[in-house]
């Protein structure tokens, strides 16, 4: 069935803030005993007031920028009201577009490749609600959930898109791409456990579109999507009519449910928030957040290709983590060799690292700093060292921390350029391989196999280039 | 000694610095009066006599050490309880807040204690601030204390009544459509609803934030003054707070142009229209001039507000919902789905009318239809009255246009409660200073002149009414014995 039509409604925390949207609070709630991070404003006792924070504004309207969207010249906030036991005011403090205001960004578009853009209908500031531990069971039968309101009052930034997607594969493009603008603005740090949350629209056919809640990693979503487009199938195939409905996301069955029908009857009442009057930002705003605001993607992108030389598929491959391109740029810092840095690092180096890329840290708290990479490059680069040494190396470096001309000294592993040294190698390379060293006669590849025995035989120190040209050589003297 | 709770603030700051006598005698004194006449008033939700008397003594020993005690240094002073005191209970007369003691001070408190004020206790009002008689107060109506069979006015009522009796030389009530002038006006004190953002509104309990403010009442301008200047300013914890300059008693009056509005004058009681024409031949003394005009968008004022205070009710007490704080209630016998619905019922009848009129109005298909044509009135009756305010200094009218009434007199009929309303929701409105002062009696009751000024003005209404206070000598204190 083809004519999917996805829309996105995606939250990301501004995890860089150190408190609240509303008060002075910590930002990152995270590992700390329930109910320890809260104050009279973030728990909505009575007589309190938001006191928004001004570096909440900032990040939103560079997350704007980034994707695409225009920035009114006066922004305010809406109250959106709901009952519900982890919203402490039963009101959320957001953004609405109505009645000629808009939010902190309207009307933007993102570029997914080449040929497709995705259009973004709006961004806007809001306030994370608690969180509600559910007991084990139904919710109707249970007889008490636990409220943790250290989350309540934590900086969201609301992004929603325009259903211009066909296809989950997309959404996923998408999502990778918008991980990344967010890390480098610095806004978000989406490893975070649930610093970005999803809802999904899905319709088919023009028919009714069907909302899925609860996405509470964009790795899910895909799946989220295509378990939506394989039961719409199905019930489209059995002529079983589309309701119009929200659908909530169980991430262990990997399934989506009907939420209880309650949900969908809300009128959420907005009207504008008293207690903030409206902020002007005024032009200067905008064009004074463009120029010193943090590089994209994009641009680095460019940046890489133009000012380093490299190809745009290594581009591609560092800029996408954006932790190995810091580091990348950091190792350029104490040696510029930006070509043979950047082939060290998307291979040997993020070999090694890319089973552990799940933890948020793992390039802060490993023991290899660029000035390492630094060392170990220009030291290949100098023939000190052969590749396949480096290689070794490096995982002692992983191991000790030790600077790689310590470890080279430590275990005597420059590369051997002796011709002498080398020459007593390949002899007794060919004195066991005979049978190898007829067929290398005729047969260029089994040169190289000679050349993997003499490696091997130095335990890898062996200069190739000079090795290579023994082993030829002595394969043209007649009695070899 | 007798006859200390009759005294004005700045006597009493005066009389504990000279050392007439001390700050422990004249609450006693207090004290005792509370103990005479509370049972006949009741204008305390909730008393703290033990820490006064505490306080108190503190006060002394400062004064034997011969250290600073504040420009309030041992003053009486009653909270309407609707503003946050930490560690006292703050009811708003409710009962979803029948056991919450705050544990924050609000902004004035701290401003107040730290002037050496002494918190008495928290005195009565409509349940959230919605009357205008404390007739809807969970903890039954207080009395007036010039007729008791009366209402005190609201929904300050509390702080009117205490004050005029002497049971606290000075309030602190809140102003969202007169609450501060009306219950002035009935009970013979004086009363001002400050310029929306001259104090901090953080630690006070929002019945509908873009109307209301903390505000002083007082048996006397000067006391007026005195609070005033401790309250005001701007506060980081409330985004909607200004500073704003010191207000002065000053013995020489400029020469204002006054103007009587007609609107507010006009179909009154008798006894109150012949009074406040009567006062505006004063203004001529005074060296004031004062003609009669008209307000051509009054008409919306009462309906504007009305729409509009009720929308941000419906919204602010939505958070009463008894999961954090609030009443005991036994938890078994609430599900999930009834659980807001079934703890919601315990809000009082008006309360849940305006909530209900407020959920309307801002509910999907009646949005622009009136919560926006409220606003738009309102932004229209602003321009007119500052377009006014251009021409003349003041603009006057009876604070409320009928005397004080008999319980019961009204508590039927919605909107006949809400007419009481009609003058004083203006300056809520348009967000401007408003005073209440006593300038008179008809039939043993008290009728109160309003006078309104531009934006951060409260100046000019403090010099005209000092000057009115002097030349007016009304009796200011009831008998209770």
């Amino acid at each position: 069935m083809s004519l999917v039509m996805i829309g996105l409604e995606i939250h990301a925390q501004i995890t860089v803030l150190e408190t609240k949207l509303f008060c002075s609070c910590r930002g990152n709630y995270r590992d700390l005993r329930p109910n320890t991070n809260i104050c009279e404003t973030c728990c909505g006792l009575p007589g309190t007031l938001p006191i928004i924070n001004k570096k909440a504004i900032e990040y939103s309207t560079m997350t704007s920028i980034a994707l695409g969207c225009k920035v009114p010249d006066k922004i305010m906030f809406y109250r959106k009201n709901y009952f519900y036991p982890d919203l402490p005011k039963n009101f959320q403090i957001t953004q609405y577009n109505v009645y000629g205001f808009s939010s902190i960004g309207v009307e933007g578009s993102f570029e997914l490749d080449d040929s497709k853009k995705i259009r973004i209908s709006r961004i806007q500031l809001e306030e994370d609600p608690g969180r509600i531990n559910y007991l084990e069971g139904d919710m109707n039968v249970r007889n008490s959930a636990l409220i943790d309101y250290n989350r309540a009052g934590v900086a969201l930034i609301e992004i929603v898109t325009e259903p211009d997607f066909t296809n989950p594969k997309e959404v996923r493009l998408f999502l990778n791409k918008l991980s990344l603008t967010l890390e480098h603005l610095g806004v978000c740090n989406t490893l975070m456990e649930g610093s970005v949350r999803c809802d999904v629209n899905v319709s088919m056919k023009g028919g009714n579109k069907v909302e899925i809640k609860n996405i509470n990693s964009f790795k899910e979503v895909e799946k989220a999507i295509n378990y939506e487009i394989t039961r719409q199938t199905s019930m489209y195939n059995r002529n079983i009519k589309i309701e119009s409905e929200t659908r909530h996301w169980d991430d262990k069955k990997k399934i989506t449910y009907k939420s209880r029908s309650k949900e969908e009857e809300h009128d959420y009442r907005y009207f504008p928030e008293p207690d903030i009057p409206i902020i002007v930002l005024g032009h200067n705003f905008v064009s004074n957040l463009k120029v010193h605001m943090p590089e994209l993607p994009s641009q680095r992108f460019d940046r890489f290709v133009s000012k380093y030389k490299l190809s745009e598929h290594i581009s591609d491959i560092l800029i996408n983590d954006k932790k190995l391109a810091d580091f990348f740029e950091s190792t350029l810092k104490i040696y510029f060799s930006p070509v043979e840095i950047a082939n060290f690092l998307i291979t040997e180096f993020k070999s090694m690292i890319e089973y552990d890329s799940d933890s948020t840290d793992y390039l802060r708290n490993m023991k290899v700093k660029p000035e390492h990479i630094a060392e170990l490059v220009k030291m290949i680069e100098g023939n000190k060292i052969s590749r396949i040494t480096a290689k070794d190396i490096l995982v002692k470096i992983f191991e000790s921390g030790l600077l790689p001309s310590e470890i080279v000294n430590n275990t005597n592993s420059f590369k051997i350029a002796d011709e002498k040294i080398l020459m007593d190698a390949v002899e007794s390379v060919f004195d066991t391989e005979k049978s190898a060293v007829e067929d290398a006669k005729t047969n260029h590849e089994t040169i190289n196999f000679l050349l993997g025995k003499v490696m091997k035989f130095t335990n890898g120190r062996a200069d190739p280039k000079i090795t290579m040209r023994l082993i030829n050589n002595k394969l043209k003297k007649p009695n070899a | 000694m007798s006859g200390l709770h009759n005294l004005l603030a700045h006597e009493v700051v005066e009389g504990i610095k000279e050392g007439l006598f001390t700050a422990e005698e004249y609450v006693s004194t207090v004290i005792k009066t509370i103990e005479d006449v509370e049972s006949k008033l009741n204008s305390f939700i909730t008393l703290d006599t033990e820490r006064a008397l505490s306080s108190a003594k503190l006060i002394d020993r400062k004064i034997k050490e011969n250290e600073d005690i504040g420009y309030l240094g041992g003053v009486a002073v009653g909270i309407k309880d609707n503003i946050s005191t930490k560690d006292i209970r703050t009811t708003c007369a409710s009962k979803m807040l029948e056991d919450y003691v705050p544990s924050y001070d609000a902004t004035v408190i701290r401003n107040l204690k730290q002037n050496g004020a002494i918190i008495l206790g928290k005195l009565n009002l409509d349940e959230f601030g919605m009357g205008s008689t404390t007739e809807y107060s969970r903890y039954h109506p207080t009395h007036n204390p010039w007729n008791l069979d009366y209402v005190p006015g609201g929904s300050s009522g509390g702080c009117g009544a205490a004050v005029a009796a002497g049971e606290c030389t000075v309030s602190l009530g809140s102003d969202t459509g007169g609450s501060i002038r009306c219950p002035a006006s009935f009970c013979s004190v004086v009363g001002l609803k400050p310029t929306y953002g001259r104090v901090s509104r953080y630690g006070l309990i929002s019945y509908a934030n873009s109307l209301e403010q903390i505000g002083p009442i007082c048996r006397s301008v000067k006391d007026i003054v005195l609070i005033m200047n401790i309250i005001s300013g701007k506060d980081n914890s409330d985004n909607t707070s200004m500073s704003s300059s010191q207000i002065t008693i000053n013995n020489k009056l400029d020469k204002f142009d006054i103007a009587i509005v007609k609107e507010l004058i006009n179909g009154g009681d008798h006894g109150v229209t012949g009074t406040i024409y009567s006062t505006s031949d004063k203004f001529k003394e005074i060296g004031c001039t004062c003609d009669e005009i008209s307000i051509k968008n009054l008409h919306y004022a009462l309906p504007s507000y009305y729409t509009l205070a009720s929308a941000e009710a419906s919204s602010n007490l939505a958070r009463y919902d008894n999961i954090r704080y609030g009443f005991h209630l036994p938890i078994e016998e609430y599900k999930w789905d009834t659980y807001f619905s079934n703890v919601r019922k315990n809000f009082g009848e008006e309360v849940k009318r305006r909530i209900l009129i407020g959920s309307y109005v801002l509910s999907s298909g009646y949005y622009s239809k009136y919560y926006l044509k409220a606003r738009s009135l309102r932004s229209l009756l602003k321009l007119e009255l500052l377009k006014l305010f251009k021409k003349y200094d003041l603009l006057i009218g009876p604070t409320m246009p009928i005397l004080p009434f008999k319980f019961g007199e009204k508590i039927d009929d919605p909107i006949k409660m809400y007419l009481v309303d009609i003058n004083t929701v203006i300056a809520n409105l348009a967000g401007i200073p408003a005073i209440s002062l006593p300038v008179g009696f008809s039939n043993g009751l008290p009728i109160g002149l309003q006078m309104m000024a531009a934006p951060f003005e409260e100046q000019k209404l403090i010099d005209v009414s000092y000057a009115l206070e002097k030349t007016i000598n009304i009796q200011r204190r009831p008998s209770l014995t």
